[in-house]
């Protein structure tokens, strides 16, 4: 917070230029401490207003997830409970709420988390052997790994057959299959758009609008167009045999609505840059191999997509970053059913609260905040570190 | 970067291709376009029409009726302007001064060295915790607030200079990015505990004040990298001949970042625009915005599709003009944020 007014700058290191000439008159004095305070000027307002609306209201929420909050006559009482509400959400009574109910795991379940284990090992051992290996890097590592196995095991007992998926869970879904779609959809629309095509401007514009519409008006859009008994595609509902009940009504049918309408509207965000990418690459290595002779796929796997992959990783970091926030398409669509189906970590939090039960909202809150705050940590320093460096 | 829109990739698309090609952003073209056409017909639907089943095509499947847009338009009359008009405010003003205040902070972090001591740091968290412990104990909060800045500036102008450590710029840009990882339903109930003792609730203050703090982050991570871009030998030309930093800033680096600022104008507006969450804590009818006033269309006789599509449009008409004016800022903006992020 406290700027060290004795640091000269580094423009007037380089050019060798002083202000203070020893002010004569009150108004160059003035002029002077304006000049010398500019540092702090320039990045205060910001600090404060994050330090009043983030930092402190986040302490103030610490303090409510470890407290349970009672309406009085005339006022609240808050009484200092500890970690009780974690300790509901996490191991408690409202555990199938949160993570959801855990079934037996299946041998698929074993499969995928013996794949996972082995994978996690074999990382940690090739890091150990490689070039970068310090201590604190490991203990970093087999900490991220250890979690993560605990996530994996939670999502191959939950997604069974027989497991319920919670809140969290549906939110990891949310996340990583809303995001795999739209950047697989986003880059094969920027890769054809880039073709010398007639009419592509038309097209570009076309894909950005999504972007642009309230998601309460999306999540209100697709709740029409799902709707199997007046929506648009009713005839084809009574063609394949789901005319007289609505597929929004079953826990995976209101998921997979879910995510399209997430996809529809966010894919346009992950074309529009992938697409600047695409067109502000270097053309010589690709005239080059023109001329050598290279296929079309050779091409972009060893030219175009190594070149546009530090602006992937970053993409996808903003979307995972916004994504884990999503609550306005399942409260719309679906409103968080059937059950608890599609009720994501923030609509979660957004119930409690209106149930009164603000420790409880805050807690969840809470983990979703670590929640977010490990995926982004592992997912900067293990995946997007490698791809961006040398940039 | 000059070349950036200019610059067709070499491929000559073989008429195969082409084909291919076409069919497949035809088919994206009508997977975006359905949901919005589907919006417009059911603005111009009768009640009837939209329950009686799919109707497609306007004069051959049903009457297009203007019953939703008269309702809308001139019986809400100032029930729906209100909402618009408070949806324009909020979002322009926020947005601007979240540019205002994010971009001179993403100069600074660009240009200038901080040094913030850990000591600081620490005692000003330690006040923090100190007032919450004070309010608690039965203090009213103005004491208590005051009483923890004396004690922090105290603290500050004699202990904390003491402590030598310090953090980079690096440091403080990461933290200040970082408060976009923050869920803000983690953050709402406080804030609304806080605007609910300065008596601003349901006013277009606290929205403006919520969104520009929700924003900054975003806004600084953006134009940081856009700044970090621009040739420094004007800024010390401009230096030598005298000009302030004020003016620097003002006259040199702003008007050289046009596109930078105007895509993340954008990408900030749209987001104040369309918020829903915050908006659906801190206002009530005095400040409701648009997206509110939609989702009250949802009444006790099922939902007012017709309705609800009017409002949709009209909410989203203004953005989508936007958009497509400044379509090629966007993706310029957005991009060089994304390479250096």
């Amino acid at each position: 917070m406290n700027v060290d007014g004795n640091t000269p700058d580094p423009v007037a290191q380089l050019s060798g230029y002083k202000d203070s000439q020893g002010p004569s008159s009150r108004v160059s004095r003035l002029g002077g401490w304006m000049e010398q305070a500019s540092s702090s000027v320039f990045v205060m307002p910001a600090i404060l207003v994050v330090l009043l609306l983030s930092i402190f209201p986040l302490v103030i929420s610490l303090y409510l997830s470890l407290s349970r909050l009672k309406f009085v006559k005339g006022g609240f009482d808050i009484n200092y409970v500890g970690f009780a509400n974690y300790k509901k959400l996490l191991f408690g009574s409202e555990q199938r709420h949160f993570i959801g109910k855990m079934a037996d795991i299946s041998w698929i379940g074993w499969l995928i988390l013996g794949a996972f284990v082995v994978l996690a090992l074999f990382g940690l051992w090739r890091y150990s052997r490689g070039p970068f290996f310090t201590k604190m890097g490991l203990f970093w590592r087999t900490l991220t790994a250890l979690i993560f196995t605990v996530i994996v095991w939670i999502l191959v007992r939950t997604l069974n057959v027989e497991g319920l998926p919670g809140t969290m869970v549906n939110t990891l879904v949310f996340v990583f299959v809303g995001i795999a779609f739209q950047y697989s959809l986003g880059l094969i629309l920027a890769l054809l758009t880039t073709q010398n095509l007639p009419g592509r401007r038309f097209f570009r514009i076309i894909f950005l609008l999504p972007m642009m519409i309230t998601p309460v008006g999306v999540g209100y859009m697709f709740r029409m167009l799902t709707d199997t008994g007046k929506g648009p595609f009713n005839p084809i509902w009574f063609a394949v045999g789901l005319g007289d009940f609505s597929w929004v009504d079953t826990a995976w049918g209101a998921r997979i609505a879910v995510i399209i309408s997430d996809t529809w509207q966010w894919t346009p965000f992950m074309f529009i840059v992938l697409l600047a990418a695409l067109e502000g690459q270097a053309l010589e290595p690709i005239e080059a191999a023109l001329v050598d002779g290279a296929s079309r796929w050779q091409i972009f796997w060893h030219i175009t997509f190594p070149q546009i992959l530090p602006v992937s990783t970053t993409v996808v970091l903003i979307r995972f970053i916004e994504a884990f926030k999503i609550i306005d398409l399942p409260h719309i669509l679906t409103r968080g059913g059937p059950g608890i189906a599609t009720e994501s970590l923030t609509l979660h939090s957004f119930l409690a609260w209106r149930s009164l039960d603000l420790g409880g909202s805050a807690a969840v809150a809470y983990l979703l905040l670590i929640l977010v705050t490990i995926f982004a940590l592992a997912y900067v320093h293990l995946i997007r570190r490698r791809f961006a460096e040398g940039i | 970067m000059k070349n950036l829109f200019n610059s067709p990739s070499p491929f000559k698309p073989s008429p195969g291709m082409m084909v291919i090609s076409y069919l497949i952003l035809g088919f994206w073209s009508v997977v975006v376009l359905f949901p919005l056409y589907w919006l417009v017909i059911t603005s111009f639907k009768l009640p009837i029409d939209v329950n009686d089943g799919p109707y497609y095509i306007p004069f051959v499947d049903f009457q297009p009726s203007l019953h939703a847009w008269k309702y809308i338009l001139v019986d809400l009359g100032n029930d729906t302007l209100r909402p618009f008009f408070n949806t324009v405010v909020v979002g322009v003003v926020s947005s601007v001064i979240a540019l205002v205040m994010g971009g001179s902070a993403a100069y600074a972090l660009v240009r200038f060295q901080y040094r913030p001591r850990i000591g600081v740091i620490v005692t000003f968290l330690g006040c923090i915790a100190l007032m919450i412990v004070a309010f608690n104990l039965g203090v009213p909060w103005p004491v208590a607030v005051i009483a923890g800045l004396v004690i922090f500036f105290l603290l500050w102008q004699t202990i904390g200079r003491r402590f030598k450590r310090a953090l980079g710029n690096n440091d403080i840009s990461f933290w200040l990015i970082s408060q976009r990882m923050l869920p803000p339903v983690a953050v709402v109930i406080p804030i609304f505990i806080i605007f609910q003792q300065l008596s601003l609730l349901d006013t277009r203050t606290a929205l403006v004040i919520t969104y520009v703090a929700v924003n900054l982050p975003i806004v600084i991570w953006l134009l940081r990298d856009y700044f970090q871009n621009i040739p420094i030998e004007l800024e010390e030309c401009a230096a030598i001949d005298g000009a302030s930093r004020y003016r620097i800033f003002w006259s040199i680096v702003l008007p050289l970042s046009v596109p930078g600022l105007v895509a993340t104008f954008l990408f900030v507006l749209v987001f104040a625009w369309n918020e829903y969450l915050l908006a659906l804590f801190l206002s009530r009818a005095h400040s409701q915005t648009m997206p509110l006033l939609i989702v009250a269309q949802n009444a006790t006789r099922g939902p007012q599709w017709w309705y609800m599509s009017v409002l949709t449009l009209i909410m989203i008409g203004p953005v989508i003009i936007m958009a497509i004016f400044l379509e090629r800022y966007i993706a310029k903006g957005l991009l060089v944020g994304a390479v250096k992020g």
